[in-house]
């Protein structure tokens, strides 16, 4: 019984398994690694579980694909799928899309500014240039940039 | 003749709500399209000042606590998607339109002298999308709606950031950082939507108001709350999530700064107000917890330890940056409190810290035209050369502490009076105590530019009148909003009252 509960309940709420599996390994990757580029791979992977997460909501059981027959003529016994979530979701791919985009080109320019796109390196030539600037600026006023 | 004149005239007055988005987003793919550099900047002034009128108008309109719906393709809401124009938004949205207004002829000789003239027309353009997100945020009555303008703000923000680039290379990196916080922020907006859809079934807002009034808090419903607070949270510089906030403003374009350090953080605390009063209702006991035991020790932590880093700085535009992190929390405690009070100081001081900010990171960004630079060091002794920017700086610093006389003193009074109402007179000693961190932090700007003796061989031209103008006109409201405070409080309470309404207001 206790047994049979549970596989429903795992079986019953696969996409939220799915879902949030997905959103912690995307942020997880967003955290923890250091190279920029695989930090917007791991953006993407959160921002498409979220995707996940809406599409899978807007199935009906036993519902068929939300698409009427030309002539309108619509079975009132037919279950359809709910279209919604699907069509917010195309809005939600479009901004990650972008965001991608966007990403990878300062990214470009970072390489072409930094000439690394690793993090730790990134971090150790701008401590470089905070010092120098408390070199000038910083030690006459007693403060820190 | 004439009746027909007067049928487009109705026509047009009707749907001043979609032009209210319509004028800067069209404007923006115009600038690009058109391409001319001596037009780009006519153009987009052009779009900002009619968007100001178009907000003058829909602020006439409802300002007696009447409603405006308008629907987007003649689909009737909860179905389609529809754009609500009530006092508390329309307050906003003048307050956008009338800063972005009066930052555009500021930007130009700003821009002129931060980034290649090649790119001034896509800047222009990213300018205007921003303004489009930030107003589309304020107007609309639809929740996803709220997501798609708040990407379309901050996409064209980390834009605006890396323009910084040509000056200083961590811009490039400041908008990185912005980028993936911003992100990660609006994906959490877009889990806690999803959530309410589950729940409710409907994504427009006065529509989830009645559904989640009418089911009452369940998991799903709590789940989406927290995952609203912590994405907006992170848009707003929420304490602990601030840190995308100081190397953003510090490494903007200084017209870009004045822009976003004005209206963005404040849309975002206006779209907070929203799901908490309007969407969410007050009364659940999650949302009471959250403000009392969440929001609110933040919110002094922020008044406090941002203050404290401000203080030791030697960077004014950073140093600004800070401040507005630590004047974020007098919002959040104001609407913490839960109180009519401390919504009308939230409210407040959201417009009144608004125009407080755009005079001194004006103020950072003349003195930058002139001597290259923000450091304390650099900029020490200006206050001789350049006596009406230094003037003006210390008008917005003397409101920035909160001295009787400008803007910020009332709002900070008000604050303190929500405090002593509800009872908790221990914050009202708090938020004296962090106003006396602002002295501080300011009188070292103000001893800078006046008491240290200017650099050796550095004799710089008072600013150009372009710059000057826009700068005196909101010094001069941080003072006249400080005499006349009937105007702001009469708004803000209006504001509060509606708000507190909760559902009941929106209807």
């Amino acid at each position: 019984m206790g047994f049979e509960l549970t596989q429903e309940y795992i079986l019953g709420h696969l996409n939220y398994w799915l879902f949030s599996v997905l959103m912690m390994t995307g942020l997880y990757i967003v955290v923890a690694k250091g190279n920029l580029v695989k930090k917007i791979v791991g953006l993407n992977i959160f921002q498409t579980s979220v995707f996940m997460l809406y599409i899978s909501m807007g199935k009906v059981t036993d519902g068929t694909a939300p698409i009427f027959p030309l002539d309108m003529d619509v079975d009132p016994d037919v279950i359809y799928s709910n279209p919604l979530p699907h069509v917010l979701i195309l809005t939600a791919i479009v901004v990650g899309v972008a965001t991608t985009a966007l990403g990878l080109a300062l990214i470009v320019r970072i390489q072409e500014e930094f000439n690394t796109i690793e993090e730790d390196d990134i971090l150790k030539i701008e401590r470089a240039i905070v010092q120098t600037e408390n070199a000038i600026h910083g030690d006459a006023m007693g403060g820190r940039a | 003749m004439s009746a027909e004149s007067t049928h487009v005239a109705m026509t047009l007055s009707d749907h001043l709500p979609i032009l209210q988005i319509l004028v800067p987003l069209v404007s923006a793919p115009l600038i690009v399209l058109i391409g001319s550099r001596r037009l780009t900047w006519s153009l987009a002034f052009i779009a900002s000042v009619l968007s100001f009128g178009i907000a003058i108008l829909l602020l006439m309109q409802v300002i007696d606590g009447s409603i405006i719906s308008y629907q987007i393709g003649g689909w009737a809401p909860p179905l389609g998607i529809e754009y609500r124009v009530d006092a508390t938004n329309a307050f906003v949205l003048l307050l956008v339109t009338g800063i972005s207004t009066l930052v555009l002829p500021y930007a130009r000789e700003s821009v002129k002298s931060e980034i290649p003239a090649k790119h001034h027309t896509l800047f222009y353009a990213a300018f205007m999308l921003c303004l489009t997100g930030l107003l589309g945020v304020t107007i609309t009555g639809d929740a996803f709606n709220v997501f798609v303008f708040l990407e379309i703000s901050s996409l064209s923000t980390y834009v605006l950031i890396a323009q910084g680039s040509y000056r200083d290379k961590r811009a490039l990196t400041a908008a990185y950082d912005y980028l993936i916080m911003g992100t990660i922020g609006a994906t959490f907006f877009v889990i806690g939507l999803g959530m309410l859809y589950m729940a409710t079934g409907t994504l427009n807002m006065a529509d989830l108001a009645d559904r989640i009034a009418d089911q009452g808090s369940n998991r799903t419903v709590r789940a989406a709350f927290a995952f609203i607070v912590v994405g907006m949270g992170l848009k707003i510089a929420i304490y602990p999530l601030h840190l995308w906030l100081p190397r953003a403003y510090t490494f903007a374009p200084s017209a870009v700064t004045v822009f976003l350090a004005a209206t963005a953080t404040k849309v975002a605390i206006y779209v907070l107000l929203r799901f908490t009063f309007s969407v969410f209702q007050p009364s659940f006991m999650f949302e009471v917890n959250t403000l009392e035991f969440i929001i609110l020790p933040f919110a002094i932590l922020a008044m406090f330890a941002a203050s404290f880093i401000a203080i030791f700085q030697n960077d004014f535009k950073r140093m600004l940056a800070y401040s507005s992190i630590a004047q974020i929390g007098y919002m959040l405690l104001g609407i913490s409190l839960l109180t009519e009070t401390g919504l009308t100081a939230a409210i407040a001081h959201l417009f009144n810290h608004g125009i407080t900010k755009a005079t001194l990171f004006m103020g950072v960004g003349i003195l930058a035209l002139r001597s290259g630079g923000s450091f304390y060091n650099r900029i020490q002794g200006m206050g001789k050369s350049m006596p009406w920017t230094s003037a003006a700086i210390v008008i917005g610093g003397l409101s920035l502490i909160g001295v009787p006389g400008t803007a910020g003193f009332i709002s900070k009074w008000v604050l303190v009076e929500a405090t002593i109402e509800k009872g908790w007179w221990p914050l009202s000693v708090l938020i004296v105590l962090s106003s006396l961190l602002a002295v501080i932090y300011v009188w070292r700007v103000i001893e800078v530019l006046y008491l240290k003796t200017p650099l050796a061989g550095t004799d710089y031209r008072e600013a150009p009148f372009s710059m000057l103008i826009p700068m005196w006109i909101m010094a001069l409201a941080c003072i006249y909003f400080g005499l006349a405070t009937d105007v702001t409080l009469t708004a803000s309470r209006a504001a509060a009252q509606g708000l507190l309404a909760g559902s009941a207001g929106m209807m």
